[in-house]
C-alpha cells in the first residue's frame, strides 16, 4: 500500500497551498485568492503531470524541505532556484522523481520571490469553497506549512510531460505594470496622475499577498472626504491616506474606501508576483483594449 | 435609469454609480434577476454602498450603455428571506450608543429590535454583512481607537450600519449586543447566513 503524502521537514518562511482560488464569492467578502504567479503554477502542474486546478506550493524567498513517503514525480518553477533529492542537484523547470522518503530541498531563489512546486496528483487538502488555496486576509483555506506538517496528496492524474525543460518568463530588473486609468482617477490631481505614470517607484519590503506595496512620490488628492465603500478588483491601485501606490493582488479585500486611480493589466500581475523588494517600478498609462 | 454612471474597470469591469444606497440594492437585484435569466454574463457582482461592481465582463462598454438606457426600478423587490437573529443587548457601548441617540439605553434597545434591515452588501471579512434600516439619525462615528479583539457574535453599529462579528477580529465598531447565531460556516451551504438582500431582525433575547 502506498502512502501517498508529504512530509513537511522544513517549511520556509512563508509556505502556503495554492490553486486557482475562489472566484465568485466576492459578494460575501470571500477573497479570490490563489497562485500570485499562475502561469508558474499552471506550468509546474503541467510538468508534474497533473490537471491546471490541481494544488501547488507557493514558498517565499527561501523555498522549503519536502519527504513524500510515496515515489512522486516533481516540478520546481517561478522564481529559479537549486533544487536536490537526497543531497544531489536536480533540475529546476523540469519533471524530477523523487524517490520515497528522500528529500527534496528547495532552495532559496536567486532571482525572483515565489518559488512554484508542483507534485504528482496535486496537494489534496480539503478544499474551503472549492479551492485549496490558502487566502491570507481571511484566513480561508489550509494554514501555511509548519516544519513536521504532512500534507496528503492526491491519485496522479497522468504521466509527467516529457521535456528536458521547459521556456519560463526570466524575472525583469524593472517591473512595468500597465495601467488604465480610473475609476477614481478623478480623486486625484493632475499633477498626481503625470507623477503616477513618469516618476519611478520602488517595490517596498512591506508587500505580501494582499497586494504590492510601493515607496516612491505621495500621489495628490484633489478631493478630501471619504470614499463610501466599493468593490475593488485585482490589479487595482489603491492610493491609502500616505499616498502611496498599492497594487492589489490575489488575497485583496473584496471592498474598499481608499480611492483607485487606475487598474493593472492582469497580464503584467505575475511580474509582480516576482518583485523583490527594491526592484524600480514604472506604471505606464495604457489605453483600455 | 437616470443617475447611473457606469465607470470602466481595467478592461473587463464596470462600477456602476448610483445616488443613494436604496437604488444600489435595487440596482443590485435587477442585475442578480439578468444573470439568473442568462441575459448577462459576469464572474462577480459586489454591491456596495452607492455602487455594483461587475467583475469579469466579455463586453464592458456594451453594457455600460446598455444600463444608461435601461429602466432599473427603483426599489428592490422585498422577496428575499427574513433572518432573526437572537440577540442579548449587553455591548459595552450600549449606553455611548443610547447617550449618541438621546435616548434611555431601553428606548435604544426598542428602536433597534424593532427596525427591519437590509444587508446591503458584505466585506471586511467572509459573511461580515453592512445592515442598512436605521433612520440616518441613528448614525454613530466609529470608535476613536479600535479594539484589538472583537468576539465572534458582537452585534456592532459604525455610520450608518449594523453589522455582526462573524469571528474575532480587531474592530472599530460601537458594540451593543451579542448573538449565538453563526455568520459563518465554511463546511455549511450557504457558508453565509447573511448575504447582500437579506431581510434581517434583531430579536432580544428573552423575547421570543
Amino acid at each position: 500500500m502506498t502512502d501517498r503524502a508529504l512530509v513537511v521537514v522544513r517549511a520556509g518562511a512563508l509556505t502556503t497551498v495554492q490553486d486557482r482560488g475562489r472566484p465568485g464569492y466576492a459578494h460575501l467578502g470571500v477573497p479570490r485568492s490563489g497562485a500570485l504567479d499562475p502561469h508558474a503554477a499552471a506550468l509546474v502542474n503541467r510538468l508534474a503531470g497533473n490537471p491546471a486546478a490541481a494544488a501547488v506550493l507557493e514558498t517565499t524567498v527561501d523555498g522549503c524541505a519536502l519527504r513524500p513517503r510515496s515515489t512522486v514525480t516533481v516540478a520546481v518553477g517561478g522564481a529559479p532556484c537549486p533544487v536536490t533529492v537526497g543531497g544531489r542537484p536536480a533540475a529546476w523547470g523540469a519533471p524530477v522523481v523523487v524517490p520515497a522518503g528522500e528529500l527534496l530541498e528547495v532552495g532559496t531563489a536567486v532571482l525572483g520571490l515565489r518559488s512554484y512546486v508542483a507534485v504528482s496528483g496535486g496537494i489534496a487538502v480539503e478544499p474551503v469553497l472549492g479551492s485549496r488555496s490558502r487566502d491570507l486576509l481571511s484566513g480561508l483555506g489550509p494554514p501555511p506549512l509548519a516544519d513536521g506538517v504532512v500534507l496528503p496528496l492526491g491519485a496522479p492524474a497522468g504521466p509527467p510531460a516529457r521535456v528536458d525543460a521547459a521556456p519560463q518568463p526570466g524575472v525583469p530588473d524593472e517591473l512595468v505594470l500597465r495601467v488604465t486609468l480610473g475609476p477614481r482617477d478623478d480623486w486625484f490631481t493632475a499633477g498626481a496622475l503625470r507623477t503616477l505614470t513618469t516618476r519611478a517607484y520602488r517595490v517596498s519590503p512591506a508587500g505580501n499577498r494582499i497586494g504590492l506595496r510601493t515607496e516612491g512620490p505621495a500621489l495628490e488628492r484633489a478631493r478630501d472626504g471619504e470614499l463610501p465603500s466599493e468593490g475593488m478588483v485585482l490589479g487595482a491601485v489603491q492610493v491609502p491616506p500616505d499616498g502611496r501606490p498599492v497594487v492589489f493582488l490575489a488575497d485583496h479585500p473584496t471592498t474598499g474606501g481608499y480611492p483607485v486611480i487606475a487598474v493593472v493589466r492582469a497580464a503584467d500581475l505575475p511580474a509582480a508576483a516576482q518583485a523583490v523588494p527594491g526592484t524600480p517600478v514604472r506604471f505606464v498609462a495604457a489605453g483600455r483594449r | 435609469m437616470s443617475g447611473v454612471t457606469a465607470l470602466p474597470v481595467g478592461d473587463d469591469a464596470l462600477l456602476v454609480e448610483v445616488a443613494s444606497g436604496v437604488q444600489a440594492q435595487a440596482l443590485h437585484a435587477e442585475l442578480l434577476r439578468r444573470r439568473a435569466e442568462g441575459s448577462l454574463t459576469v464572474r462577480e457582482i459586489v454591491p456596495a454602498a452607492r455602487t455594483v461592481l461587475l467583475d469579469g465582463l466579455a463586453d464592458p462598454a456594451r453594457l455600460a450603455s446598455e444600463l444608461a438606457a435601461a429602466d432599473v426600478p427603483a426599489a428592490p423587490p422585498h422577496a428575499r428571506e427574513l433572518v432573526e437573529l437572537r440577540v442579548r443587548y449587553d455591548g459595552p457601548d450600549l449606553a455611548e450608543v443610547a447617550a449618541h441617540w438621546g435616548v434611555s439605553v431601553g428606548e435604544a434597545v426598542r428602536i433597534h429590535a424593532g427596525t427591519e434591515f437590509t444587508v446591503a452588501f458584505c466585506g471586511f471579512a467572509p459573511g461580515f454583512g453592512y445592515l442598512t434600516g436605521l433612520p440616518a439619525r441613528y448614525g454613530v462615528p466609529r470608535r476613536a481607537t479600535p479594539r484589538t479583539a472583537v468576539p465572534a457574535g458582537a452585534v456592532a453599529l459604525a455610520g450608518p450600519y449594523t453589522g455582526v462579528y462573524p469571528r474575532s477580529s480587531p474592530g472599530g465598531w460601537q458594540l451593543i449586543g451579542t448573538t449565538e447565531a453563526v455568520l459563518w460556516d465554511h463546511t455549511r451551504v450557504p457558508a453565509a447566513l447573511l448575504s447582500p438582500g437579506t431581510r434581517v431582525r434583531f430579536v432580544p433575547a428573552g423575547d421570543e
